[in-house]
């Protein structure tokens, strides 16, 4: 005979938390594959490394516009950083491993190639245009001299695969790395995946690229008025004429308006057609991107071209050297006039206040130099 | 006894929950099944044989192929009461390479069950995907991955890709021609540039593909790559052995345009 019984609260108690318990469970979803750049920060991914990258905040100075990158789609951290300035040092990436990113973009010269006119890649070839510095990236929505790549994610693929840079074709750029032993780990711990895939490469060299933030010039410090930022009265005067006269393009602290200018210089044998080539507009002929002037009293070689060495061969060029085309900027043609009217005091004090944008915070911070 | 029952009963209950729990509501109570599309490379009447077929255009210029690639983005499928079906975004982009005869068979999933009657469909990748981040840009998206048919001096996916070799092409360029064509109209300045981007509509003109979730229908695409040369404008190989990202490039996606024809449907193969 069984004996009849009564269920007790506790066993109801127990069955609902079972049937709660059984609800929970069957309703959890099998991991959806991740949307780059990696799983979650819990997650142990393939490495047996616990994820758990740590953030990095990227700087704002304060006498910047916003920036542009939008951070919440490659957020930075310290390990990102990290493989992105270790694959922007290794030559690894051009085909006889022989050149690096930082190969042409040398820190103690703000990132541009010092002394080279032209780019100088593989084999002692060399390019068509001169180096661009690199600084405050963040804040650029298209790159090169004509602008014809619109993002900084995609950036490296054309330096990368440039027949006269480093020569790779940008998969085998890849699966270099994958195969390296020193790489798989740094992709676990910025990305929670050892896989190297096209955007957690080109992602991890954009956070390192994004902190390159230069803002601490002498001219920084004099317009955020922090101590000890007192310019000099040449330097005052250069910056009353730089803003009257060159504002208009190098307008902002980033000091260009990120326009596409034909600046009067005369075409040389290259005859580079600047933006034209990328936007195939007649009027865009010989315009170039308006550079900005950070760290320009390292950065020489000057213009798309490199054809000035020195700042005061830039400002006679805007004195004197100007000549006319069909799409020479207005700015540089007021009233009839060519160019733009300086006497010789007034380059020179312009001379000066050029060099108060050199930031020598952001040319001997180790954090930006090869390990 | 009595407890037995009612454990029983509240497991059944329970499991019964669980099971009710797990039917994801958020996805369409409609019956799906699949579709391919089959993509056939001809140059005019004769198949296409990468390097050895030999091909003469109206311009009266013989010539052979050695690469031809294409993207196929933007899928919609249109039933005879003119209703579509738009294929999501991120199953909807696909590279056609005549190399690769795997990449000449699409499949299409979770397509609603009933007949087809046509589709369109676009030549190229669009602007917002051409813009898109990078980490939305997986598969034939990836440029690592698609076999050089990215831009990178100028941000943007090569649409149509046809390369090969004719006695009237320039010994310079060792009687190579390379037709390179993109451009998805990006803007500047208020300004739009290239736009090469070309939709196709094609009609079903026999009875249709009827998709089950049992009948996965094979829809037949014939492209005729004589159609590059041959369209509203006489392309002449000698006269333009090489046209990428420049003005005369529109005459040629207007000439692709026209390349795709509707072949046969083939109901399960």
């Amino acid at each position: 005979m069984i004996r009849p019984t009564s269920i007790s609260p506790v066993q109801i108690g127990l069955l609902g938390s079972l049937m709660v318990f059984l609800l929970v469970i069957s309703c959890q979803k099998a991991d959806s594959p991740d949307p780059d750049p990696g799983p979650g920060p819990t997650d142990p991914g393939g490495g047996g490394v616990v994820y758990k990258p740590t953030p990095v905040t990227l700087r704002q100075p304060a006498n910047f516009p916003a920036m542009v990158y939008d951070l919440s789609q490659n957020p930075l951290t310290v390990e990102g950083v990290a493989l992105g300035k270790t694959l922007f040092y290794d030559a690894q990436l051009s085909r006889d491993t022989t050149v690096s990113c930082g190969f042409c973009h040398q820190q103690f010269a703000g990132f541009g190639h010092s002394d080279h006119a032209l780019s100088h890649g593989i084999g002692s070839q060399f390019g068509t245009r001169n180096v661009p510095g690199l600084q405050n990236l963040g804040w650029d929505r298209e790159f090169f001299w004509d602008g014809g790549v619109t993002s900084l994610d995609e950036l490296p693929i054309a330096p990368i695969q440039n027949p006269v840079e480093m020569d790779l074709k940008f998969s085998e750029a890849l699966s270099r790395v994958q195969k390296s032993p020193k790489y798989p780990p740094m992709f676990q711990a910025a990305f929670g995946s050892d896989t190297v895939t096209t955007a957690r490469f080109l992602k991890a060299i954009s956070q390192f690229l994004l902190t390159l933030v230069s803002a601490d010039s002498r001219y920084d410090k004099y317009v955020r008025k922090e101590a000890g930022s007192d310019l000099t009265s040449d330097e005052l005067a250069g910056l009353t004429l730089f803003q009257q006269k060159c504002a208009t393009c190098h307008a902002t602290d980033l000091f260009t308006d990120k326009s596409y200018r034909n600046n009067g210089l005369p075409v040389s044998s290259i005859n580079d057609q600047g933006r034209y080539r990328i936007t195939l507009n007649e009027s865009d002929r010989l315009k170039f991107k308006v550079p900005s002037l950070r760290n320009v009293e390292k950065t020489f070689p000057y213009m798309h071209d490199g054809r000035f060495t020195t700042l005061e061969q830039v400002i006679e060029h805007y004195r004197t050297g100007v000549q006319d085309s069909p799409t020479l900027d207005s700015a540089l043609k007021p009233n009839g006039q060519l160019g733009i009217s300086l006497t010789d005091t007034q380059k020179n004090q312009l001379v000066a206040f050029l060099k108060t944008l050199t930031d020598n915070t952001f040319i001997s911070n180790r954090a930006f130099s090869p390990n | 006894m009595k407890a037995t029952v009612t454990t029983g009963l509240l497991l059944i209950f329970v499991i019964g929950i669980a099971v009710l729990a797990c039917t994801d509501t958020s996805t369409d109570p409609i019956n799906t099944g699949k579709l391919r599309i089959a993509f056939d490379n001809v140059v005019s009447s004769s198949d296409l044989k990468l390097g050895t077929g030999t091909y003469q255009n109206a311009a009266g210029e013989s010539f052979t192929i050695t690469k031809f690639n294409y993207f196929i983005s933007n899928i919609k499928l249109r039933k005879a009461d003119g209703s579509e079906y738009t294929i999501p975004q991120d199953s909807s982009y696909f590279l056609i390479q005549e190399e690769k005869p795997a990449s000449q068979t699409i499949t299409l999933s979770k397509i609603p069950t009933g007949n087809y009657t046509g589709l369109s469909f676009m030549i190229g990748v669009d602007s917002a995907r051409s813009l898109a981040n990078i980490s939305l840009r997986t598969g034939a998206l990836d440029p690592a991955l698609n076999d050089g048919m990215y831009w990178d001096w100028n941000s943007g996916y090569i649409f149509m890709k046809i390369e090969g070799t004719s006695p009237v092409a320039p010994a310079a360029q060792n009687n190579a021609f390379f037709y390179h064509i993109g451009g998805f109209g990006g803007g500047y300045n208020g300004k739009k540039t290239l736009n090469n981007l070309r939709t196709v509509a094609l009609v079903f003109t026999d009875s249709g593909a009827n998709v089950q979730t049992n009948a996965t229908p094979s829809v037949r695409i014939v492209t005729d790559a004589m159609k590059i040369f041959n369209g509203s404008t006489k392309l002449s190989i000698a006269q333009h052995p090489s046209v990428m990202f420049d003005d005369y490039s529109p005459n040629i996606a207007n000439n692709y345009a026209q390349m795709f024809s509707y072949d046969r449907t083939l109901a399960t193969p």
